[in-house]
């Protein structure tokens, strides 16, 4: 069974279908990427894939139930969106971690996770008390992958996680990334990329939504 | 002062009467705002000048309106007019607001409906026990000045609220995404929205009588009662003010809260319109 199947999803903005009858699934362990220029509907696809949006039609599994049937929260601690640009509440790296650890279908993750994981990143404690606010933007990028890992999810749909980046740390941001697609098999990403490059360095195969789009006037004649 | 023009006399309770005369008189000590207002330039001078009249229109029609209602004995008359001033308070609420949603007016009318009603009843029925309850020498005053304070824990709270939505939409979604609850996610918000709601009768009541004579209390004064017996209604009415602004304020925040956030542990801010 995948992880994730999205059938015959469809989304539209008021004028036209930005994509329709949009298949495709994501199995254990793999890599997927979704291309498309900007406007295309990118991130609405993965909002949707969490049920931050609703699609206009079609539907989005995972583990082989519905969304509709799933309680939200639950499905979310397991397939974790992660926007473009990161959010955060005034206070250190430390409160930022701790703070989503206090919702009810929270759980802790084991004792010294993410002090193994910042040795790997050559980043101390100091890390963890810096206020979000002076982080660098690849430093709260870092600081939003630990926050969404932590709670061991099992599907990372990252929006343009490195686009803001310089080289460095989207260099940073993948390592992090492929040490935690290789900790555990059972686990799988879906990435939104701009950058050709990038998409053949960290993902197995693409699904353009340009193959999904959908003219305003087709629209029109279906939707009559 | 000219006794013959503004002649002056005493109510039964031995206080001054006033006339048109003496409005006019006090009418001349608005020059100090309009002085200000041309002076720098504030252009002030016009709603200064609307404001002015409409207050003195809509007072004058409202002494004329409770001389009325006091003359009848119809109770349903007497509730038709405090239905209708929760529903002027309930819309007066929502025009403050700079945003809006789909049903935001029906939420503000229930609430204010619902809150003013059940303080007012258990104040005339409860506390004071008015003989017979709908003697409107206590119900109309007592009403219109929990409608006034409501309303305005309304329209801050709601105000807050929807900015909160709007302003602090990532952080929201984040904490959705992170497996909030779609109480969890808005827990910081309604308090916030909550707490602005309700400061500004929690700051009236601390310096109520050191800093500023209540205007009812005042009031009251001024037309000859009992300074101990205005102070004491005073004391009761500041309580069903507070009681009246929390629940107003509650109330509104939690259908506020209903209609943004989906029970999908969705945020719907796009169902916000700048008014």
């Amino acid at each position: 069974m995948p992880l994730l199947s999205v059938r015959d999803a469809g989304r539209r903005i008021p004028d036209r279908w930005l994509w329709r009858d949009l298949s495709f699934e994501v199995a254990e362990g793999e890599r997927v990427s979704v291309s498309g220029p900007s406007g295309s509907g990118k991130s609405l696809l993965l909002r949707a894939m969490v049920g931050l949006d609703d699609l206009d039609e079609g539907a989005i599994a995972v583990d082989g139930r519905d969304l509709a049937e799933w309680d939200l929260p639950e499905l979310r601690m397991r397939v974790r969106y992660l926007p473009q640009v990161p959010a955060f509440a005034e206070g250190t790296v430390r409160e930022a971690l701790a703070a989503p650890l206090s919702f009810g279908a929270a759980r802790p993750p084991a004792d010294g996770w993410i002090e193994q994981r910042l040795a790997t990143l050559g980043r101390g404690e100091a890390f963890l008390d810096a206020r979000t606010e002076t982080l660098s933007g690849g430093e709260r990028q870092i600081a939003a992958l630990l926050r969404a890992m932590q709670t061991g999810p099992y599907v990372l749909l990252l929006d343009e996680a490195t686009a803001s980046l310089d080289p460095d740390a989207t260099e940073a941001a993948e390592a992090l990334i492929s040490e935690w697609l290789d900790e555990d098999g059972s686990r799988a990403v879906v990435w939104t990329s701009h950058s050709r490059d990038q998409r053949t360095r960290v993902t197995d195969r693409t699904v353009d939504l340009g193959d999904y789009a959908r003219l305003g006037a087709e629209a029109g004649e279906v939707e009559a | 002062m000219r006794r013959g023009v503004f002649p002056t006399t005493a109510n039964p309770m031995g206080a001054i009467e006033i006339g048109y005369g003496q409005l006019a008189l006090g009418a001349l000590l608005l020059l100090v705002n309009i002085g200000l207002s041309v002076a720098l330039r504030l252009g002030l001078a016009r709603d200064l000048l609307v404001g002015t009249v409409r207050m003195t229109v809509q007072l004058l029609l409202i002494g004329l309106v409770l001389d009325w209602v006091f003359a009848t004995e119809n109770p349903a008359v007497i509730v038709a007019i405090a239905v209708l001033m929760a529903g002027l308070a309930g819309r007066a609420a929502v025009q403050r607001t700079s945003r809006r949603y789909p049903g935001i007016l029906w939420n503000s009318l229930v609430i204010i409906l619902g809150a003013s009603f059940l303080v007012t009843g258990i104040s005339v029925l409860g506390v004071i026990r008015v003989d017979p309850w709908y003697d409107p020498q206590y119900l109309i005053p007592l009403h219109g000045m929990l409608l006034g304070n409501a309303l305005n824990g309304i329209s801050l709270g709601l105000d807050r609220f929807m900015e909160g939505c709007a302003k602090d939409r990532d952080l929201i979604e984040t904490r959705l995404v992170l497996g909030a609850t779609r109480w969890e996610a808005a827990q910081p918000i309604v308090k916030e929205a909550l707490r602005t709601g309700m400061i500004p009768i929690i700051n009236t009541m601390m310096i109520m009588g050191l800093v500023s004579l209540p205007g009812m209390m005042t009031g009251q004064i001024l037309a000859g009662a009992d300074p101990a017996q205005a102070v004491q209604y005073q004391i009761l009415i500041t309580f069903m003010i507070a009681s009246c602004v929390a629940l107003a304020t509650g109330g509104v925040i939690a259908l506020a809260y209903r209609a943004l956030f989906s029970p999908r542990h969705q945020l719907r801010t796009e169902r916000l319109r700048d008014a």
